[in-house]
């Protein structure tokens, strides 16, 4: 008699964190639809104008030639590319938070981006990959993109690799790493500052101009390197979902609970790092959104990685879709650089989160 | 013999913390250890469960050798609480649950949510299970992560001063706890502390440290005024009140 109370509130107690975790799917599963629905918008907004129908026809493949060169060529690459880098971005910074026990640390913590510039600039002005042929945005050209993508990427994961290395072999504390890639990003900024000194008028605009983030520089080639990154990184990173929530609990306890601590650490980093090089290095520094997009995503879907990770990846995609569809379309048809919109919009709704504070349950 | 440990020393680059560590305990042992602050309590116990690397010395649970088995495999044997802990922003069942890590391969089973529940049970957490934790007392937190090594289902528990930021009432409760815990699973804890009363109470083994090394270890029967004054450097009186051992500081 007396045993059938403790089975029932076992039951009860189960069916209570089915419940809690339902609501946590629930916000998975709106955020997947605004995703559809800004697609959707984005891929409608623009110069030419078509109409819903002629989008929907155009992307099943039943357009007329203008919608299908208009869709296929230029807006889906460019909305593709705003979906998988702002998830990728948005998760390395996650993890990358998780990792180094920061809340302020971001995918360039260790100095990606500054190194990616770094590298750009080189290839732009030493190797001469860049010029500028009339005024306006459009008027600079990078006249060998490929060099110039290699030569950041390549900057980005030495600089990258020199601290995963330091980190290894010195056992440096996730304080020292930040602190490094503090150090590391001035080293490489100060290397773009007296290469751009050095520098003709038009080669420092063609670098500065490469250094805005333009998710118009993607092409299907581009969006696919992406799609295969962040698409592997993710799959990594739900595989140590339960590493990173113990190591959210401290260092000790989580060696304590089977982690390894060093390895996990190293694992993350390093493919944060890597999503962060390979997009910057397509598409230019586009801020923000990956402290911003994890962290929005803590305050509402809490800290547990099995729901942080895909929600924090679908909240990257939502800011830098929309972040693109607004500076493609605000002052049309000037397009503005969307790294300065995405800490245009993602800062306020940030700080409005953060004076809302954790009431919420 | 759940645990023995043989030879243990550890050092930093300019000095050694312990040194010829050696004892073993048994199924149903509540082990305390003893020792002034910086006498290497916390090192000994980061160095049973390998969170230290020992310099020489080896460590035997149920008989196999510990550093021999993988983290993994070490951490379904041994569960740890440290001295201080995160107070995250996670709901208490999600914090116990998580000390099924290391049986989780994707996701958690059945079994790991029932196991999980019934370590909240047994620390009489049940109504807690969906509260965060950074919300809870000090004393309750504390209960949260013991259980969430209890849900380890170890063999040995390593408790780092689970009782030291805690009020009369609370210490009392968890070294209840872990008395019962330790009798009910016939598993074994050890339990490094600063409140001798308290050790005297609810322990029965002692293992006395003084600068890194076992000064006297044993039943209550070490645990002589001239001991404790050797340990301290304090004098002390031992008195009995109701047949309660008492110290008491002269």
């Amino acid at each position: 008699m007396k045993r059938e109370r403790p089975i029932i509130n076992t039951s009860n107690n189960t069916a209570m964190y089915h419940k809690y975790t339902a609501k946590k799917k629930v916000v998975i599963s709106l955020l997947f639809l605004l995703i559809v629905i800004a697609s959707l918008f984005a891929i409608n907004a623009g110069s030419a104008s078509l109409n819903l129908l002629q989008v929907i026809q155009a992307i099943l493949g039943d357009g007329t030639d203008v919608s299908d060169i208009v869709i296929w060529q230029i807006r889906l690459p460019r909305v593709l590319a705003a979906i998988i880098a702002g998830a990728g971005l948005s998760v390395a910074g996650c993890v990358m938070q998780n990792n180094l026990r920061n809340p302020l640390a971001s995918p360039s913590t260790l100095g990606v981006s500054n190194a990616a510039a770094f590298g750009a600039n080189v290839a732009i002005i030493v190797f001469g990959a860049g010029s500028i042929h009339s005024a306006g945005a459009d008027a600079v050209m990078i006249n060998n993109p490929y060099l110039v993508t290699a030569s950041a990427f390549i900057w980005a994961m030495a600089g990258t690799g020199i601290i995963l290395l330091l980190a290894r072999f010195r056992s440096f504390s996730p304080e020292a790493m930040v602190l490094a890639g503090v150090a590391l990003s001035s080293l490489f900024s100060a290397g773009t500052i007296l290469i751009q000194y050095f520098a003709q008028d038009v080669q420092v605009a063609a670098a500065v101009f490469w250094t805005f983030g333009d998710l118009g520089r993607a092409t299907w080639n581009e969006v696919f390197i992406l799609a295969g990154i962040v698409g592997f990184s993710f799959i990594y990173f739900m595989f140590r979902r339960w590493e990173y929530n113990a190591l959210d609990s401290g260092e000790e306890t989580a060696k304590s609970l089977g982690v390894h601590v060093e390895n996990i650490r190293m694992g993350g980093m390093f493919i944060a790092s890597l999503i962060t090089a390979v997009s910057v290095s397509f598409l230019g520094i586009i801020g923000f959104i990956g402290l911003v997009g994890p962290q929005i995503m803590r305050r509402i879907i809490g800290e547990d990685h099995r729901y942080l990770i895909p929600a924090s990846a679908l909240a990257g995609s939502v800011l830098l879709l929309v972040s693109d569809t607004l500076a493609r379309t605000m002052v049309a048809p000037v397009v503005l650089p969307v790294g300065a919109i995405t800490s245009f919009f993602g800062a306020p709704l940030f700080l409005y989160l953060l004076a809302r504070g954790y009431q919420k349950k | 013999m759940i645990l023995s440990v043989e030879g243990l020393a550890f050092n930093y680059p300019s000095r050694s913390v312990i040194k010829d560590i050696k004892f073993s305990i048994s199924k149903g042992d509540f082990l305390a250890i003893l020792g002034v602050n910086g006498a290497g309590k916390s090192t000994l116990l980061k160095c049973i469960n390998r969170i230290l690397k020992p310099h020489t010395g080896t460590v035997f649970i149920k008989g196999e050798e510990a550093f021999k088995l993988g983290r993994r495999e070490l951490a379904k044997r041994i569960g740890y609480v440290a001295q201080r802990n995160e107070s995250i922003r996670s709901t208490v069942f999600d914090a116990v649950l998580l000390g099924r890590k290391p049986y989780i391969q994707w996701e958690a089973s059945r079994e790991d949510l029932e196991i999980a529940q019934d370590a909240l049970k047994s620390l009489g957490l049940t109504e807690y299970a969906l509260r965060y934790l950074n919300e809870l007392s000090g004393g309750e937190q504390q209960k949260v992560v013991i259980a969430r090594a209890l849900a380890q289902k170890p063999e040995l528990l390593l408790l780092d001063e689970p009782t030291s930021s805690l009020d009369l009432k609370n210490q009392f409760e968890v070294a209840k706890i872990i008395k019962k815990v330790v009798k009910e699973q016939q598993i074994a804890a050890v339990v490094t502390m600063h409140d001798l009363n308290l050790a005297i109470r609810f322990a029965d083994k002692f293992l006395l440290l003084k600068d890194g090394k076992i000064f006297a270890a044993g039943g209550i029967e070490v645990m002589t005024p001239e001991n404790i004054e050797s340990v301290y450097s304090v004098p002390v009186k031992i008195d009995k009140i109701e047949d309660v051992p008492v110290v008491i500081p002269v």
